[in-house]
C-alpha cells in the first residue's frame, strides 16, 4: 500500500506572530520556517506503517513556491520515499488545495492519505474532509490512533465529547491530532540520503485545476490583548476580590 | 436577502448549546430566515428543543436509522442537499462541525469560513489565524453559498423558550455511504458541569504534578460548582483524559471565571481561554506568562494555597 502524506511549510510554531502595522499580513521576511507540526505527526505514521509492513512507500506532497524543495528534502530525510512539488507562487487556500490534491491521488492511487488535521498558520482546519469528500472516500479526522487491517482501518479520534472510534473501508482520508504519535528527530545520515531521492515538480497550472480560493483576506489585525490584572497576597485576599466581583 | 441554515449538534438525545450560539451568530447577519436542520435517527425531542431557540424560522428534520452517530461522511451528503436556496450554512466549531462543514463545502465546491469571531456583513467575517495571534477579515465571494464554522467562544447562547418554530420532516433523496461505521464513544462523563458551556472552570496544568495530585482540582471545582480543564501538557503527562484539554488544539471556552492552577501559560494555552470573563492565576513562578493574561495572580505552592483557598471560600 501507498501513503500520500501532505506536507506543508509554515511558520515555526516558536516564532511570535507579528501583525504588520499596515495590516496587510503578518511578518514572514526573516522568519523561521518548519513543517506543520501535525503534517510531521502525519509523517511519522505513515513511516511506522511503513516500518510495520502495512505501507510500502510513503509520499510527502508539498504545494508552494521553488524554494519549498529545501523543506520537501526533511520530508525525505525523516524517511519518505520521495515527494512531489506541485509548484505555484501562490499560496492555495484549502478547497484549491484539496482539488490538488484529487489529482495527485488519482495519478498515484495510495491507499491512504495522511494529513495534519490542520496547518498552524490559517488553522482552517478543512482540506482532509475536502479531499474525503472529493474523491467520495471516507473520512477520520482528529486521529490519534489509527488500525490497520483487512482494507479497512480502525480510528480513534479526539472529539469534544470523549474518544471516538470508527472503522472505515480503505482508501481513506486521515488527519491527524496531537497525540498520535511523537515525531522522530532527523539525523544527519538522513539527510544526506535524502539528496539522492527523487522528488517530482508538477507545475499547479498543469493539474487542470479550478482555483477554489474563493475567500479575500482584506485585513489583518493583532487580537485584543486582556490587560495584566492585580497580583493578590494570598488565599483570602482572591477570595475577596472574586466576591467583590460577584463570581463567588 | 440571506437565508441561513444552521446545522444542529446533538449528543444523546439532547441539543448541544453551540447549536443555539450558532443561531446568534446566523442572527448577526440580519437575515430574511434562519431554519435548524436535525438530522438524527430519532428527531422529535431534538427538533422540539431547536424550535424554542429565539430566531429561528423553521426547524427541519431528516430523521434516519443512519443518523445515529456524527459521521461526516454520512450527514454531509443530506447536509449538501437540504442547503440548496440557502445562502448560508453555518455549524459551531466544536469537533462536529469542524468535520462536517469541510465536507459540506467541498460538496457544494465552495470554500468554508473556519471559526467565524464576528460577522461584519453578510458575507464578511472575521476569524484568528495563527492561534489567535492574528485576526483577520475575510471576505466571501458572494456567487457562492457561505459555509461557514462558528467559533462558539465569541457566540453567546440564543436564548430560548419564547419561540415556537414550526418543525417540518425532510425527504431529501440522497444515497448514503456505508463505507464509514461508528463504533463507539468512550466519554469521560461525570456529575461535573461540561468543560464547553460551564460558567467556572478550574483548570491543572503540568505543576499540579501527577494523576494523583490532580484530586485537589478536582475538589476545588466541586466546591465551586466548576467545571474541570487541563493544560496540553497535564494531558500528555496522563494526569487526565484528553477531553479535558483547553487550548489551541483543545476546546476554546468562554467562562465567566477561569482558574488555571500550576499552569505556565503557553500561548496555544491562552488562545483557548482568552474570552474568559475573570482569569485566575496560581503558579510558583512569579514570571509564569499565564500572569500576563490573569485578572488575578497568585503566586505559591499550590498544594498549600488550594487548601486555603477552600478554607475561605
Amino acid at each position: 500500500m501507498k501513503i500520500l502524506v501532505g506536507y506543508k511549510r509554515v511558520v515555526d510554531y516558536n516564532v511570535r506572530i507579528q501583525v504588520k502595522p499596515d495590516g496587510t499580513g503578518v511578518v514572514t521576511d526573516g522568519v523561521k520556517l518548519s513543517a506543520n507540526p501535525f503534517d510531521d505527526i502525519a509523517l511519522e505514521e505513515a513511516l511506522r506503517l511503513r516500518e510495520k509492513g502495512v505501507a510500502t512507500e510513503v509520499v510527502v506532497v508539498g504545494i508552494g513556491p521553488a524554494d519549498l524543495t529545501a523543506h520537501l528534502r526533511n520530508g525525505l530525510a525523516m524517511g519518505a520515499n520521495r515527494a512531489i512539488h506541485v509548484t505555484t507562487a501562490d499560496a492555495v487556500q484549502p478547497l484549491t488545495a484539496a482539488r490538488v490534491l484529487l489529482k495527485l491521488v488519482e495519478k498515484e492511487q495510495p491507499g491512504l492519505v495522511l494529513l495534519g488535521k490542520q496547518a498552524i498558520d490559517d488553522d482552517a482546519n478543512q482540506t482532509g474532509q475536502m479531499l474525503a469528500a472529493l474523491w467520495d472516500r471516507p473520512q477520520a479526522t482528529f486521529a490519534s490512533k489509527v488500525e490497520i487491517a483487512d482494507g479497512k482501518a480502525t480510528v480513534t479520534r479526539e472529539v469534544d465529547a470523549g474518544l471516538e472510534t470508527i472503522e472505515v473501508d480503505l482508501p481513506a482520508v486521515v488527519t491527524s491530532d496531537l497525540r498520535l504519535n511523537e515525531p522522530r528527530f532527523i539525523k544527519l545520515p538522513d539527510i544526506m540520503k535524502a539528496k539522492s531521492k527523487p522528488i517530482d515538480v508538477v507545475e499547479l497550472a498543469s493539474l487542470g485545476v479550478d482555483s477554489g480560493d474563493h475567500l479575500k483576506t482584506t485585513h489583518y489585525a493583532a487580537p485584543a490583548k486582556r490587560s495584566k490584572g492585580v497580583m493578590v497576597k494570598d488565599a483570602a485576599e482572591l477570595v475577596a476580590a472574586l466576591k467583590q466581583k460577584g463570581l463567588l | 436577502m440571506s437565508k441561513i441554515l444552521v446545522i444542529a449538534e446533538h449528543l444523546d438525545g439532547k441539543l448541544n448549546p453551540a447549536t443555539a450560539r450558532a443561531v446568534s451568530a446566523a442572527q448577526a447577519v440580519k437575515p430574511a430566515a434562519i431554519d435548524v436542520l436535525v438530522l438524527a435517527d430519532n428527531v422529535a425531542a431534538l427538533a422540539a428543543e431547536a424550535a424554542k431557540i429565539d430566531g429561528v424560522s423553521r426547524v427541519l428534520t431528516v430523521e434516519r436509522a443512519e443518523n445515529a452517530h456524527p459521521l461526516a461522511a454520512v450527514l454531509a451528503p443530506q447536509v449538501a442537499k437540504a442547503a440548496a436556496g440557502y445562502s448560508h450554512v453555518f455549524a459551531p466549531s466544536t469537533t462536529f462541525g469542524k468535520d462536517l462543514a469541510p465536507r459540506v463545502a467541498a460538496l457544494l465546491g465552495v470554500a468554508q469560513v473556519s471559526d467565524v469571531m464576528s460577522v461584519e456583513g453578510a458575507h464578511t467575517f472575521k476569524r484568528p489565524i495563527y492561534a489567535g495571534n492574528a485576526i483577520v477579515t475575510v471576505e466571501a465571494d458572494p456567487a457562492y453559498t457561505v459555509v461557514a464554522t462558528i467559533r462558539t467562544a465569541s457566540w453567546p447562547v440564543a436564548a430560548s423558550g419564547a419561540n415556537s418554530a414550526p418543525v417540518e420532516a425532510l425527504a431529501l433523496d440522497v444515497a448514503l455511504p456505508s463505507h464509514t461505521r461508528y463504533l463507539g464513544l468512550q466519554s469521560g462523563k461525570s456529575d461535573r458541569p461540561d468543560l464547553q458551556s460551564a460558567s467556572k472552570v478550574v483548570s491543572g496544568g503540568r505543576g499540579v504534578g501527577s494523576k494523583e495530585n490532580f484530586d485537589v482540582i478536582f475538589k476545588l471545582a466541586d466546591k465551586l460548582g466548576a467545571a474541570v480543564g487541563a493544560s496540553r501538557a497535564a494531558v500528555d503527562a496522563g494526569y487526565v483524559p484528553s477531553d479535558l484539554q483547553v487550548g489551541q488544539t483543545g476546546k476554546i471556552i468562554a467562562p465567566e471565571l477561569y482558574m488555571a492552577i500550576g499552569i505556565s501559560g503557553a500561548i496555544q494555552h491562552l488562545t483557548g481561554i482568552k474570552d474568559a470573563g475573570t482569569i485566575v492565576a496560581i503558579n510558583k513562578d512569579a514570571e509564569a506568562p499565564i500572569f500576563e493574561v490573569a485578572d488575578f495572580g497568585l503566586v505559591g505552592d499550590l498544594f498549600k494555597l488550594i487548601p486555603e483557598l477552600e478554607q475561605v471560600l
